[in-house]
């Protein structure tokens, strides 16, 4: 088994009691259930700067650090016959250069707007998921795409929704000694276009105010499928039937678009916005979004 | 170990795998050109290419560059294209504090490695990840578009040419030490223990259990405060019992750094009683968080001009509130101090070496002959690094361990102690006549100036004479209150607190101007203050008055870019112009700068200039003034830069003081030091000098010395204290200043696009005009960032990714128009220019939104959904209106 274990006394990284970095995806499950308090990371856009967060005030992250980064075998965007699967290492970078149809052209858009480039190098679509912040970037347009997570564990493999994959602000669905391992997209309709919208106060490094993401299929002037999911406004980003059932079967009215069909969001009051300017926002970015797709 | 090659060289090292790799790059390899400023991936100070590609080293733990290949700033020079770049960022002025620099050269490195000839919005994109808080980042894209294409060569330096900086080349290449950069190899670490509660009581027990030293109240050999005033001690260098914001430090924890990094908060034996804090507004009736000041009120600052108003036609009134605003210089603070004998000397980066030495020495209870302080570059610091720091916490530690003692603060650490721009709410008024002449003006403002004393007099003195801006107002009340809360200390940030009051200022007058149906620009000019003109203080300005120069020349910007507004469905266009004046110096107080020059026998000849350069240029403008006084190039200088054991007392890095003040006392020096070569050469006054190999020549005759020669200049520019009403000569100088903004507002969101800012300031004379000119850039970005974006919130911004300061796509292109009036008392005609670039910036904006929208945004940062509020309270009172005048007719 090629894996190392490191027990730290020096300098640099005081509580990081343990690194382990296995090479094959069983080791990475042998030692996720050996010490299933570990934390895993990949590229470490989230799990450092926390620690940094929590040193501040003296609290420090106790736990092993589980890097995934060598496991062969999870950095490679394949094609099957039901559509994609993207590896958990698979970085917005590498997404944006991979040639993908125009239903992803959201996700995209996303990957060019996630931090700056240094985050876009090394922060991974699924670790983005796996923190799951109520702004994460990668969220709304996965949930269009109708994005599953493949989950690896003691008991074998299993696929979740997206939607059932996200419990909460910071809560996933993750068992004890399971690993997410990729992310499945399903091949999506012909003829869809995704977008994406980001709002935010200032134009690079940006935590949203805001986003919409969308994926429309329109056919001889009428939408034939829809669907729109906003982030940032609630616990986890949503997909909006009742907005979605509003343009099917009809031109892609942004029109269409009315404010009870945002009723599920719950957007908070926070240093970015408030929650009414929120609610507002997504309904105005969500027109704009249909405007562009259409 | 585990083996990484950085620069092309391999190296094996022997640190845990999750060691961050800036760490690694910095503590193990000696590599400490790239810079921390955050540990969190928000800054992009540390980028360094990683197999080529841009990554934050913070971000990047040990174990996943074994094996890969580092590319550091340390590397550049070796390979054509990072050396091209390099050149490329000194030839165009795009290195300021230099702390940001190595990260925005490494990200413009991936991107020219994969296209030579990018345009702007590729640069922008791939140095998106990088914040400078000095540049305004508009030199540093014209710097990234240059590399590969023809250059000029630099200049000699004469005053009035753009000579690169010269201190330049360190910041490039990554040899600048900086404060965290450097210390004795056998320093103990230290780490503050700070107040997570506003306002707390706190017992703090037997401490013997824990691995290291905890300092506290009682190890303070001399005094236990410090504080800008002589007379005003009152922040603690460990506060005795009670903590009075979060952040404010109680103890220290001391020893070797692996035993103090390894201590969690729970080991530590203090005991919290939470109180209800307070803010400005509460306190004002509220209980006294210090005895001495037992209404809350730090200082009130007041100026009555004027009997009685002249009759009035149109009248403007309105509220403002401003938010707490974080310098965020991108270098944390950071130094080590240690004891030699019964001597402190104290190295980090700081803007007035000559007062840490006072506030060091009183915290020991020494004479301050017996405190040394040594500056290192100093990355970055707009007021924030005028209060001391670290200073007094690693001197008291070095005393009492007899080790040295270093210290770095986290970002977060450094955001929640550190002072801030004052929050201020302000109520204004102001008339004028039928003819749009400004009859009067009233101000009443209440600034939060925090927990502790700091700048908040200084703020208070400054505001009430600055707050009816450069015009001839015949009938002046105004009022400003620094008042003390929970809040962490206001103190000095680049405009003491006239940023805020030019806000209420500038937009009573678009205001007036249009109920007076003036154009708001020619509104400006009519009321601007001229030659010959009486302040409201009482002083007639004899010289040096520019803003009808500024305003002219700003004309034709001003109606181009009101004829190109272009209003498209959702989104409006807008213009907007607002004018500034500031005075240059301490407020009606001495503040002297002395400057020396020494040619010695074997020719060397050293420029002694204690003025600390924060990245503004003055080791660079002092130097080339005092070549041209005493008419040798620039080359021929030798520097001795700020070190209280070397060099004069310069006075503070502030007031937009060095320029003018140390600048004048430069010229001086190297007059004294050609008067006395002349004299010993017996040469006529317009002697031409030399300096080659070691020998001087006056008129090509060697001059032979057997003792140095020296030439001493001093300046303190002439003022006279305010009285009660404010009336006096507070600066010897004001520089003045006009912009304009250009932007759209977006209807239904509330954003707001900048696209364009034209700033037009009088500089008196620009010693070196790509220096000024990158200190309008920087000063513009934050005052945007002042207008749109900063807010610090204690316990919810204290990071660089929840407190938003202005990235690379969020300053539009700028136009610097450079208007000389010369100033009689300064260097060759120069005043200053570091504050005044900022203080119009976000009045001009405001002004820009009224005009697309006709909403009046009160409060700052506009935050989007701030200005959709205004936007809606327009409409409201527009359909009131309408309704009213519906029933009327």
């Amino acid at each position: 088994m090629a894996l190392a274990i490191v027990s730290l006394q020096t300098i640099g990284c005081p509580g990081m009691d343990a690194y382990l970095r296995p090479r094959t995806l069983d080791d990475a499950l042998r030692l996720l259930a050996a010490a299933p308090g570990c934390q895993v990371l990949a590229g470490g856009t989230d799990v450092f700067p926390a620690r940094a967060g929590a040193e501040v005030w003296l609290r420090r992250d106790d736990r092993p650090l589980l890097d995934i980064s060598g496991v062969a075998g999870l950095a490679e965007i394949s094609e099957t016959a039901a559509g994609w699967r993207l590896g958990a290492l698979v970085t917005w970078a590498q997404l944006r250069r991979a040639a993908l149809p125009p239903a992803f052209a959201g996700l995209c858009e996303a990957a060019r707007q996630v931090g700056g480039a240094q985050v876009q190098n090394r922060g991974t679509l699924l670790g983005n998921l796996c923190n799951a912040s109520p702004a994460a970037d990668g969220t709304p347009p996965l949930l269009t795409l109708e994005a599953g997570v493949e989950l690896a564990g003691p008991a074998g493999t299993r696929v979740l929704p997206l939607a059932a994959f996200l419990l909460g602000n910071r809560r996933t669905a993750l068992a004890p000694g399971e690993l997410a391992v990729a992310l499945r997209l399903p091949r999506p309709p012909e003829g869809a276009h995704g977008g994406f919208l980001k709002l935010g106060a200032r134009s690079h490094l940006v935590i949203s105010i805001a986003m919409v993401a969308g994926v429309l299929v329109v056919e001889g002037g009428q939408v034939r499928a829809a669907r729109l999911a906003v982030g940032a406004c609630s616990a986890v980003a949503q997909r909006l039937p009742l907005a979605e059932a509003a343009l099917l079967g009809a031109p892609p009215d942004p029109a269409r678009l009315r404010p009870e069909h945002l009723a599920g969001l719950a957007p908070i009051d926070d240093a970015r916005a408030s929650a009414a300017y929120r609610q507002h926002a997504a309904l105005v970015l969500l027109r704009r979004l249909v405007e562009q797709l259409a | 170990m585990i083996a990484l090659r950085v620069n092309g060289t391999e190296h094996g090292v022997a640190a845990p795998p999750a060691t961050r790799l800036s760490a690694v790059l910095r503590d193990h390899l000696g590599l400490t050109g790239t810079k921390v400023g955050c540990d969190a991936g928000d800054c992009g100070a540390c980028t360094v290419l990683l197999d080529g590609a841009q990554v934050c080293a913070c971000l990047v733990p040990l174990a996943q560059a074994e094996g890969r290949a580092v590319a550091t700033v340390e590397g550049l020079a070796a390979s054509p294209l990072g050396a091209a770049l390099q050149a490329a960022f000194q030839a165009h002025g795009a290195a300021q504090c230099g702390i940001c620099s190595p990260g925005m050269l490494m990200a413009a490195m991936e991107l020219l490695a994969s296209t030579p000839r990018p345009d702007e919005a590729q640069v922008q994109a791939a140095l998106g990840g990088v914040l400078c808080r000095c540049t305004g980042y508009r030199k540093i894209i014209e710097a990234v578009l240059a590399v590969g294409r023809a250059s000029v060569a630099p200049p000699a330096g004469a005053v009035g040419e753009s000579l690169p900086r010269l201190d330049g080349p360190g910041r490039l290449d990554g040899t600048e030490l900086y404060g965290a950069d450097t210390a004795p190899a056998d320093a103990l670490w230290l780490r503050p223990i700070r107040s997570p509660y506003a306002h707390a009581r706190f017992v703090i027990g037997d401490a013997t259990h824990l691995p290291v030293r905890l300092l506290t109240a009682a190890d303070v050999p001399g005094r236990n405060g410090f504080g800008i005033y002589p007379d005003i001690k009152d922040q603690a260098v460990f506060a005795p019992g009670l903590a009075r914001y979060r952040g404010d430090c109680v103890a220290a924890l001391v020893g070797e750094r692996a035993a103090v990094e390894a201590v969690r908060w729970d080991d530590l034996p203090i005991t919290w009683e939470e109180l209800p804090p307070q803010g400005a507004a509460a306190a004002l009736s509220g209980p006294a968080l210090h005895e001495r000041w037992p209404d809350n009120v730090l200082t009130t600052g007041r100026l009555r001009s004027g009997e009685a108003a002249p009759p009035a036609t149109h009248t403007a009134s309105g509220e403002w509130q401003t938010g707490c605003v974080e310098h965020g210089y991108i270098e944390p603070e950071a130094g080590w101090a240690r004891r030699v004998g019964d001597q402190m000397e104290v190295f980090g980066c700081t803007q007035a070496p000559y007062m840490d030495r006072e506030e060091v020495a009183g915290v020991l209870g020494l004479a301050p002959a017996a405190v040394r302080i040594i500056p290192s570059a100093c990355g970055g610091g707009f007021g924030g690094k005028l209060d001391v720091s670290f200073q007094p916490l690693l001197a008291v530690a070095a005393w009492v361990t007899g080790r040295p003692v270093r210290a770095v603060w986290s970002r977060g650490e450094s955001l929640a102690s550190s002072t801030k721009r004052h929050p201020a709410s302000i109520q204004a008024s102001a008339s004028c006549d039928a003819a749009g002449r400004l009859t009067r003006f009233a101000f009443e403002g209440l600034y939060d100036t925090g927990a502790y004393a700091s700048w908040g007099p200084t703020v208070a003195g400054r505001v009430p004479v600055h707050c009816m801006g450069p015009y001839r107002v015949p009938f002046v009340r105004s009022r400003a209150r620094a008042v003390l809360s929970n809040n962490p200390p206001s103190g000095a940030f680049r405009g003491f607190g006239v940023p805020q009051a030019a806000i209420a200022q500038e937009m009573l007058w678009d205001q007036l101007a249009d109920q007076a149906g003036l154009d708001r620009l020619e509104f400006r000019l009519l009321n601007a203050l001229r030659v010959g003109d009486t302040t409201n203080t009482g002083q007639t300005l004899e010289a040096s008055v520019g803003l009808v120069e500024c305003l002219e020349a700003l004309r034709p910007h001003w109606h181009a870019l009101r004829a190109a507004r272009c209003s498209t469905g959702r989104r409006r266009g807008g213009v907007g112009v607002a004018c500034m004046w500031y005075g240059i110096g301490n407020t009606g107080m001495s503040n002297p700068s002395t400057m020396r020059l020494v040619l010695a026998p074997e020719g060397r000849l050293s420029f002694f200039n204690g003025a600390v350069d924060i990245g503004q240029g003055s080791t660079t403008v002092l130097a080339q003034i005092a070549a041209e006084a005493l008419g040798l190039p620039v080359a021929a200088l030798s520097l001795v830069l700020g070190d209280t054991g070397l060099t004069a007392d310069a006075g503070k890095t502030s007031a937009s003081r060095q320029t003018f003040v140390s600048g004048r006392a430069a010229q001086a020096a190297g007059a004294a030091l050609r008067d006395a070569i002349l004299l010993r050469a017996n040469a006529g006054a317009n002697a031409r000098l030399t300096l080659a190999d070691g020998v001087l020549r006056v008129d090509g005759v060697a001059l032979r010395l057997d003792a140095p020669l020296e030439g001493q200049g001093s300046f303190d520019p002439p003022t006279v204290a305010l009285d009660a009403d404010g009336q006096g000569l507070p600066y010897a100088t004001y520089g003045f200043a006009a912009q304009l903004a250009a932007l759209e507002v977006d209807l239904e969101l509330g954003t707001v696009h900048l696209q364009r800012i034209v700033a037009a300031h009088d500089v008196g004379r620009a010693i070196n005009p790509m220096l000024v000119e990158g200190q309008i850039q920087g000063g513009i970005a934050q005052g945007i960032g002042l207008a749109l974006m900063e807010e610090y919130l204690p316990g919810r911004t204290e990071n660089l990714h929840d407190y938003l300061m202005p990235s690379i796509g969020d300053v539009p292109a700028i136009d610097c128009i450079l208007v000389e009036a010369r100033e009689p008392l300064g260097p060759f005609g120069a005043k200053g220019i570091g504050e005044p670039a900022l203080v119009p910036t976000a009045p001009a904006i405001l002004s820009a939104i009224r005009d697309a929208t006709g909403a009046v945004v009160r409060r700052v940062p506009a935050l989007p959904h701030r200005v959709l509020e205004a936007l809606r309270e327009q409409r409201m009172g527009e359909a009131l209106r309408e309704q009213r005048s519906g029933v009327a007719s």
